[in-house]
């Protein structure tokens, strides 16, 4: 019968990516596509949906940022400790049948699904372009890995720091005005996103959002990550969803509900 | 040919949404009636105040079922009318409310209140496995006070009551003649059982954060079955029996054991939220087949000698 129980693993590697973030490899054949996560558990502390930022045979990893209680646990975690998770779970991002150049969209480490879809996409031969945004340079993430691995990487810093001062949404419009870009995957601040769907309809470039909302059973069971008005929980019909089926989310960029299912303006 | 009646509420179809399932909003159980083909949606429980529940993991899977302890979590009744009034609104079928309390004399509060948004069926959760009342144990335990709370309930709404049982009892039948006799229009039977446990063994730990958790899924249908079997040979009024109910065979099985109404919830995660509509043909195959042309001629047909 149909199962997705825990599995417990040992961290084989860590990779500091920023001072806040934290990469965790482990060596096992998750099968994961690009934009789907995993339920991240550590025992005695919680457990909380965390996407899935680079996945090849025998490995994969998991980019964890400190915003909360469960993240900073997680980022004392050495090489050697154990963590648990189920899946993958949710939808995933899907690459344009036809050849073409792809752009990628993210906002601070919304960039992590997107690094492990841009490997993919390099491996099939595409060409990538890799634009992020963050409010400094410490902040920015993958810019190495991406490089390495072939892609067109474009920053923006709110400070100037590195790469253009500004808004990463800006080097999206003006790359979909030089280059022929196929499809667009973005993942990020809601309002990141939302400006994204804005340009690539304009330019009538076909885009992919990552949408998340609190998730407690991640198999679209107990309904918390339901979205209104479409009714569709997150979990399974997400998060990976097309730009047409985002704008048609009224709670999206506008609200959000809690562990209670509080409705959060 | 699938129409039933739940305390004259009718219902297109037998299969019913059980509540802490894809209830949490308004918007996903208008989706579960209108495009998943239920016959009837109950809401996630409430109650008066906001509660934010069990941290994670609040559930699991496990080769036989699910565990879950999810607390009760809701963002109490003001905040959650709003969601019970867009489903009454928009979902086409009956809607269940699911109410609870943590003391005896909220259930009359809270009934009164949620009968504003008009749902069609006010259900009453005295059997969560998973969270201490002022007794320190649910309940649907004791038919005494299994009794007074349908009381107080009846006594502040005109919308008809199910109240629904737990099966970790030693005489379920006791309880449900206790609860027809103070005033319930129906039962919803049966809640989650055990509580169960799940250690993870790398881990070394109990997975779920509540460390229990009720049981769900087809693992526990044997014990619905005869629940219901035996609520049935107690009492009059129609049951909504859930427990492990997966596909049309099962779902015609607790309606053989007497139930008016099967209860869907872990079998969303088995065959995904078109499984109401699936159960539906299901069924319908096997009447076909066996020549039922009602669900009343199959409601309680186990009985017979």
């Amino acid at each position: 019968m149909k199962n997705d129980e825990f599995t417990v693993l040992r961290i084989s590697e860590t990779v500091s990516e920023s001072p806040d973030v934290k990469s965790f490899i482990f060596d096992y054949d998750l099968n994961a596509k690009p934009g789907q996560f995993v339920m991240l558990w550590l025992p005695g502390v919680g457990e909380k949906p965390i996407s899935v930022s680079g996945c090849k045979e025998g490995k994969f990893q998991l980019t964890v940022c400190g915003v909360g209680p469960f993240s900073n646990a997680v980022l004392k975690l050495q090489k050697g400790d154990k963590l648990g998770f189920r899946g993958p779970f949710g939808t995933s991002y899907s690459l344009p049948k036809k050849n073409g150049a792809i752009a990628t969209l993210g906002g601070g480490y919304g960039s992590c699904p997107l690094a492990f879809l841009a490997e993919v996409a390099i491996a099939a031969g595409r060409t990538v372009y890799f634009i992020e945004g963050a409010r400094t340079k410490e902040r920015l993430l993958f810019g190495k890995r991406m490089s390495e691995a072939g892609v067109h990487v474009h920053f923006a810093t709110d400070d100037g720091s590195f790469g253009i001062k500004g808004y990463a949404t800006d080097i999206l419009s003006n790359l979909l005005k030089e280059e022929k870009i196929s499809k667009v995957f973005t993942c990020g601040p809601e309002i990141m996103m939302k400006k994204a769907i804005g340009i690539c309809e304009e330019k009538k470039v076909p885009v992919e959002v990552s949408m998340e909302r609190y998730m407690k059973c991640g198999i679209g069971v107990c309904g918390q990550c339901a979205v209104d008005d479409l009714g569709i929980c997150l979990c399974r019909e997400g998060p990976i969803l097309d730009g047409k089926t985002a704008m048609k989310i009224k709670e999206f960029c506008a609200y959000h509900r809690d562990a209670s299912g509080k409705i959060i303006k | 040919m699938l129409e039933t009646e739940l305390a004259g509420v009718k219902l297109q179809n037998p299969t019913v949404l059980a509540s802490g399932i894809l209830g949490v909003t308004g918007a996903s159980l208008v989706r579960v009636a209108t495009q998943n083909g239920a016959g009837a949606v109950t809401a996630k429980s409430v109650s008066l105040k906001e509660r934010k529940g069990h941290p994670t993991p609040v559930l699991i899977t496990y080769e036989h079922g699910m565990l879950n302890a999810v607390g009760l979590s809701n963002p109490g009744i003001d905040e959650f009318i709003p969601e019970i009034e867009y489903a009454v609104k928009n979902a086409g079928v009956p809607v269940i409310a699911s109410i609870f309390g943590s003391k005896v004399t909220e259930f009359g509060e809270i009934a009164k209140r949620i009968s504003a948004a008009n749902p069609g069926i006010i259900e009453v959760n005295i059997a969560c496995p998973n969270v201490d009342d002022e007794f320190g144990r649910p309940f649907s335990y004791d038919p005494g006070i299994a009794g007074v709370v349908t009381r107080i309930v009846k006594k502040n709404t005109k919308i008809p009551v199910f109240i629904k049982l737990s099966a970790n009892v030693t005489n379920i039948g006791e309880i449900a003649k206790s609860v027809q006799e103070s005033g319930a229009d129906g039962i919803t039977a049966i809640n989650t059982v055990g509580p169960g446990m799940a250690i993870n063994i790398e881990a070394r730990k109990p997975i779920l954060s509540n460390k229990s958790g009720g049981m769900s899924g087809p693992g526990i249908k044997p014990i619905a079955i005869k629940a219901v079997y035996d609520i049935y040979k107690s009492v009059k009024i129609p049951i909504i029996g859930t427990g492990g109910i997966s596909t049309g065979r099962d779902a015609i099985e607790i309606i053989m054991a007497g139930a008016s109404a099967a209860g869907i919830g872990s079998a969303v995660y088995y065959r995904g939220p078109g499984v109401f509509s699936k159960i539906c043909s299901e069924m319908q195959e096997f009447m076909d087949k066996e020549g039922f042309s009602s669900i009343k001629e199959m409601r309680g047909i186990a009985h017979e000698k």
